[in-house]
C-alpha cells in the first residue's frame, strides 16, 4: 500500500511546529500503524533527517503510552485500540493520512508527536489511591465484594491513563479519565471510607490543571480505546455532590516521613 | 576466595525467614528520614519497594525511563498472580507453592529464597485488595482462582486479562500516594547509565534527563535496581520496545556478578510473527490454556490443504487432530510448564506439522470450551485476549483457533544476589526481573508478579533495614565527589563515541542482526557449534556497530535513535555472555535446551553431579573473558528428581 503522511513536526516545546509531507510506498497491509512509523523513521534517518519522535513502548494496546491523534481521532478511525493496535488495512490504498500530538492546554508537546502528560500523575497523586501502608492487612477475603461491584469497579479500573479523552474533548476535559478512578475506588468497599475526599482532592487538582468542564457531548467515551463508560462520569458528580464540597477534611499524614 | 556468600540464615526451612526477621538490625523513624535510597524502575518490583521504603519513612528518589511511573511493562502481564492461600480448598499450601516452583525451575534456584517467596504470596494478594485492586470474584464475593502451568492446583489470582495492569496501578496508588506525603520524589524519562561507587560501596547513579539530554547525578545511602529483563536481546520478544538492560549491565561492569545470564524463558502462546517490518510479537495469556486445546494435524496433507486454503481448521476431524500436548503429557495436558510447551510446539513444526503460511504455529482452540461452557462465558474470561487477537491478525478466534508460536518472554537470569537481595556490591540491591533468584532456568506462569512484588512488599523492606543500620552516622552524600565526576565523564564519553561513528546503518539494523543470531542459536534449542559460531557472529555484529552506526540529531535534546544506540552497544555485550553460559552449561534444564542432552523421548537431560550450581560472571575488563564463580546449589527439604509432567 501506497500513503501520503502529513506529519506535525516540532522541535521542541519552545519551537513552532508545522506539518510536513511524506510519502510513503509499498507497506504491507499487516503493518500496524506504529510499524509504517519506523519504516518511514528507518528511511529517514538514512538520508540523514531526523526520524518523527513518537511515544510508543509495550505495543500491545495496555501501557498508554502510545497516542497520535489520527485523521482527526485519537488513536486513528478503528474502534476500541490503541494506535500501537491499529492496523494499516484500516486504511484505504493511497489515502492521506494526517497525524497530530493530543492537543490540549495541560499536555504541552514536548518534540513532534510526543506530548507531557504528567498531568494525569498530579490528579492520581492528589487522591487517586487508598490510603493503606505496606504490611497489617487483614486476609483478602474478609472482604466480601459483590461480583457485580468488582465487575463495575473492573471496567473503570482498565482505564489506561493515555489521554484520548482529553484529546477527544472540544474542551480538554479530563473528567473520563478521573471518573474511572473515582469509580473505580468508589465501587469498592475499601475505597469508601475516603471516598469523600478523594473526588474532592481530584477535582481540584483538575481544574487547577487547566483541564475543560464536560459538557456531555460524549466524544471521549466514543474514542476510548477501552471503552471506559461516561456513566462513571455521572456516577462520579453524584460522588462530588454528595461529598458536601468544601467538606474535605484537612489530614495529618499518616504512615512514612512522620 | 569465594565471591559468592548467600547468607541463607539458620534454621529449619520453614523458619528461616521468621529467623532472619527476628533478628536482623533496624533503623529506628528518626533515623530512616536521614537515609535517601534511589530506586531504578517502577514497574512491580520497583513502585512496591518504593512505596513501602518511603511508608516506612525513607527518602526515596525512583526513576523511570517512560514518561509516567505507571506504564512499566509490568503493566502487560496478562494472566495472574499465584499465591498459596488454598482459598480453593484443593491442596495447595506453602510447601506446595515452593515445591512446584522449584520443580518448575528445573532444580537450579535457592531453595530458601523460594520458601519465602511461597510464604509471603499471600501477604501480596491481602496487600493489593487493600489497594483497591478489582480481582475476579465468585458470586458470593469471594475471590476467584484459576489455575497456570505446571500446577495441579488453582492458585492463580486474576483480573480479566489485565492482572498485571491491575496489580501496577495498585503499586502505582501507593506510590502516588507517598508522592504526595513527600516520601518520594518521582523521575520520570530519565534512563540510568550507570552506578556510582564511593569507597565500594553503590552511592548513586548516572542518569539521562531523556527531554533535554542532560547528564545528571543523584546520591544516595542504597540503590535498588528492579530493572526488568533483557529479552529483547532477541530483538523480538513480548516485551515493551523500551525494555533493555543497560542498567544492570552497567552494574555488572561495575563488579556486580551475573547469574545465569543464559536461562530465558520462551512462552509457547504467541502471535506469530507475520513479516520483517514487525517490531514486537504479543502475547497470548497462559490462562487460555486452561479453556484451550493445542493442536496440529496428525496427516502432511492436511498440513498442505490448510496452507492452500482448501481446509479450514474445523473441517478436520477429531481422529486426524494431534493434541500433542494431552497426548504425551496426560497428567497436565495442556497445562504444562512454558519451556515443556515451547519445546513440543518446536518439536512439531520442524517435523512439518506446523501451520500458518511459515509453518510456524499450532493451533489453540477453543471450539470445545465454547461449546461446553457457552460463548458468553469464555467472553467474560477472555475478551481482551480475543479482542487483542482479532485486531492484530484479523481473524475471529471465537470462529476459527487461534494460530500461536513460542517467543521470548522472560528473562531468569539477572544479577546474582544474596538472600537479602543485595548484589555483590554492598549496597547495590536487585529485585524483581532483573535478579536472577527465584525461578531457577524456568519461571511458572503468574509467578513474576508474585516475584517482583514480594520482594519490594515484603523483602527488601527488611533486608535494606539491615543494610543501613550502621549507615545512620554516614550524611547525605554530594554528588560532587570524584567518583561521580568520572562516571559522569563517562557516561558522556561513550555518548559522543557513539555520535561519533557517524556510519550509515541504523541503530535497529544492527538490533536485528544481533536478535536473529540469538534465536538461532542462543533460543529454544541450542548446541555447542551453534553457541560458538553465535559468539563469532555477536563479535562481528558488535565490530559492524562501532563502525557504521548512525546517529542523528543532537545529544542535549530528546534522541530516541541515541537511546536505542546505547542499549544496544549493552546488549551486543550481554549476547555474547548469555552464548557463553549456555556453552559452558553442558546439560539440559528448564529454558536452556543442549540439544545434545536430551533424554531418549526428547525431555531435558539435567546433569546434577556437575552442574548444580548458579553460575555467576564477573567482568574483567573490556575484551577481557569474564570469570566464572559458582554458588553450589543444596536440597535439603525437597527430593531432586527429574521433571516428570507425565
Amino acid at each position: 500500500m501506497n500513503f501520503t503522511l502529513k506529519i506535525w513536526r516540532q522541535k521542541n516545546a519552545k519551537a513552532k511546529g508545522k506539518f510536513v509531507t511524506y510519502k510513503l510506498n509499498d507497506i504491507s497491509s499487516n503493518c500496524s500503524f506504529l510499524e509504517m512509523l519506523d519504516i518511514l523513521n528507518e528511511q529517514l534517518v538514512l538520508k540523514g533527517d531526523e526520524p518523527v519522535a513518537f511515544d510508543h513502548d509495550c505495543r500491545e494496546g495496555i501501557c498508554g503510552t502510545c497516542s497520535l491523534y489520527i485523521n482527526g481521532h485519537p488513536h486513528g478511525p478503528d474502534t476500541a485500540v490503541t494506535t500501537c493496535q491499529l492496523h494499516m488495512r484500516k486504511f484505504r490504498d493511497g489515502d492521506t493520512i494526517v497525524v497530530e500530538p493530543w492537543r490540549a492546554k495541560p499536555f504541552p508537546v514536548i518534540k513532534d508527536l510526543i506530548v507531557n502528560r504528567n498531568a494525569f500523575d498530579q490528579i492520581i497523586q492528589a487522591g487517586g489511591f487508598i490510603s493503606v501502608n505496606t504490611g497489617g492487612i487483614p486476609d483478602a477475603n474478609a472482604i466480601l465484594i459483590p461480583k457485580e461491584d468488582a465487575d463495575y469497579s473492573m471496567d473503570a479500573a482498565a482505564c489506561i491513563g493515555c489521554g484520548a479523552c482529553v484529546a477527544a474533548c472540544k474542551n480538554a476535559s479530563a473528567m473520563l479519565f478521573v471518573a474511572a478512578k473515582v469509580s473505580h475506588l468508589a465501587l469498592l468497599p475499601q475505597g469508601k471510607a475516603e471516598a469523600s475526599d478523594r473526588v474532592q482532592a481530584m477535582v481540584r487538582k483538575m481544574d487547577e490543571l487547566g483541564f475543560g468542564n464536560c459538557t456531555n457531548t460524549g466524544a471521549c467515551e466514543a474514542e476510548c480505546p477501552k471503552q471506559i463508560s461516561i456513566t462513571n462520569i455521572a456516577r462520579m458528580n453524584r460522588e462530588f455532590l454528595g461529598a458536601k464540597v468544601g467538606s474535605q477534611k484537612k489530614r495529618v499524614s499518616s504512615g512514612g516521613g512522620f | 576466595m569465594n565471591k559468592l556468600n548467600s547468607k541463607i540464615p539458620e534454621g529449619p526451612l520453614a523458619q528461616k525467614w521468621s529467623n532472619y526477621k527476628d533478628h536482623i538490625n533496624l533503623v529506628n523513624p528518626a533515623n530512616k528520614r536521614k537515609l535517601d535510597i534511589i530506586v531504578v524502575g517502577t514497574g512491580l518490583a520497583g513502585a512496591s519497594a518504593a512505596a513501602s521504603l518511603g511508608a516506612l519513612g525513607f527518602k526515596v528518589k525512583a526513576f523511570c525511563y517512560q514518561d509516567s511511573s505507571r506504564r512499566a511493562h509490568s503493566i502487560a502481564a496478562q494472566g495472574g498472580i499465584n499465591a498459596s492461600k488454598n482459598y480453593q480448598n484443593d491442596g495447595d499450601s506453602v510447601y506446595r507453592l515452593f515445591y512446584d516452583t522449584i520443580k518448575g525451575g528445573d532444580y537450579r534456584a535457592r531453595e530458601a529464597n523460594v520458601y519465602r517467596l511461597a510464604e509471603v504470596s499471600g501477604n501480596i494478594i491481602d496487600q493489593s485488595v487493600a489497594l483497591g485492586v478489582p480481582f475476579a470474584r465468585e458470586y458470593g464475593g469471594l475471590l476467584d482462582n484459576r489455575s497456570f502451568g505446571g500446577a495441579q492446583v488453582s492458585r492463580t489470582f486474576y483480573a480479566r486479562g489485565q492482572t498485571g495492569q491491575q496489580l501496577l496501578l495498585g503499586a502505582y496508588s501507593a506510590l502516588s500516594r507517598q508522592v504526595k506525603l513527600g516520601n518520594v520524589e518521582l523521575f520520570e524519562r530519565h534512563e540510568m547509565l550507570d552506578v556510582v561507587l564511593v569507597e565500594g560501596r553503590a552511592r548513586g547513579i548516572i542518569a539521562r534527563n531523556l527531554v533535554d539530554g542532560n547528564i545528571e547525578r543523584y546520591s544516595a545511602h542504597a540503590v535498588i535496581l528492579a530493572t526488568g529483563g533483557y529479552g529483547n536481546v532477541f530483538f523480538l520478544s513480548t516485551n515493551a520496545m523500551g525494555s533493555n538492560t543497560t542498567a544492570i549491565w552497567k552494574a555488572f561492569k561495575r563488579g556486580a556478578l551475573f547469574g545465569n545470564p543464559c536461562f530465558t524463558q520462551i512462552h509457547p502462546t504467541c502471535i506469530p510473527v507475520h513479516g520483517d517490518y514487525q517490531s514486537k510479537l504479543t502475547l497470548m495469556s497462559e490462562s487460555l490454556r486452561n479453556d484451550g486445546r493445542i493442536w496440529v494435524p496428525k496427516r502432511k496433507e492436511d498440513v498442505e490443504a490448510l496452507r492452500h486454503g482448501k481446509m479450514k481448521p474445523k473441517d478436520i476431524s477429531e481422529e486426524n487432530r494431534d493434541y500433542y500436548l494431552e497426548r504425551r503429557y496426560p497428567a497436565f495436558g495442556n497445562l504444562v510448564p512454558r519451556d515443556v510447551a515451547s519445546r513440543a510446539a518446536k518439536e512439531r513444526c520442524d517435523a512439518g506439522f506446523g501451520v500458518g503460511e511459515t509453518g510456524l504455529a499450532v493451533f489453540l482452540d477453543f471450539a470445545a470450551s465454547i461449546k461446553r461452557l457457552g460463548k458468553s462465558t469464555i467472553e467474560e474470561r477472555y475478551g481482551n485476549l480475543f479482542q487483542m487477537y482479532y485486531k492484530i491478525v484479523n481473524e475471529d478466534p471465537y470462529e476459527n483457533p487461534m494460530m500461536i508460536y513460542p517467543a521470548v518472554h522472560y528473562t531468569m537470569g539477572g544479577l546474582w544476589v544474596d538472600y537479602e537481595l543485595q548484589s555483590t556490591i554492598p549496597g547495590l540491591f536487585v529485585a524483581g526481573e532483573a535478579n536472577f533468584s527465584d525461578h531457577g532456568a524456568n519461571r511458572l506462569g503468574a509467578s513474576a508478579l508474585m516475584q517482583g512484588l514480594a520482594d519490594g512488599y515484603f523483602v527488601l523492606p527488611y533486608t535494606m533495614q539491615n543494610y543501613l543500620a550502621d549507615q545512620i552516622n554516614v550524611p547525605r552524600f554530594k554528588t560532587d565527589l570524584p567518583e561521580f565526576d568520572a562516571a559522569e565523564s563517562a557516561v558522556n564519553a561513550q555518548i559522543q563515541k557513539l555520535m561519533n561513528i557517524k556510519g550509515n546503518k541504523t541503530a535497529d539494523h544492527f538490533h536485528k542482526q544481533l536478535g536473529k543470531i540469538m534465536w538461532e542459536y542462543v533460543g529454544m534449542g541450542r548446541n555447542k557449534a551453534g553457541l560458538e559460531k553465535a559468539v563469532e557472529q555477536i563479535r562481528q555484529v558488535k565490530a559492524d556497530f562501532w563502525k557504521d552506526l548512525k546517529i542523528p540529531g543532537e545529544t542535549t535534546e530528546l534522541n530516541p535513535e541515541l537511546e536505542k544506540a546505547g542499549r544496544i552497544a549493552d546488549f551486543l555485550e550481554l549476547g555474547e555472555l548469555m552464548a557463553m553460559d549456555a556453552l559452558n552449561r553442558e546439560e539440559s534444564c528448564g529454558g536452556h535446551f543442549r540439544e545434545e542432552y536430551q533424554t531418549p523421548e526428547g525431555e531435558a537431560m539435567r546433569n546434577d553431579e556437575k552442574y548444580m550450581y548458579v553460575a555467576a560472571w564477573e567482568f574483567k575488563g573490556e575484551n577481557s573473558v569474564p570469570e566464572m564463580h559458582k554458588e553450589a546449589l543444596k536440597y535439603e527439604s525437597i527430593e531432586v528428581k527429574q521433571r516428570n509432567y507425565k
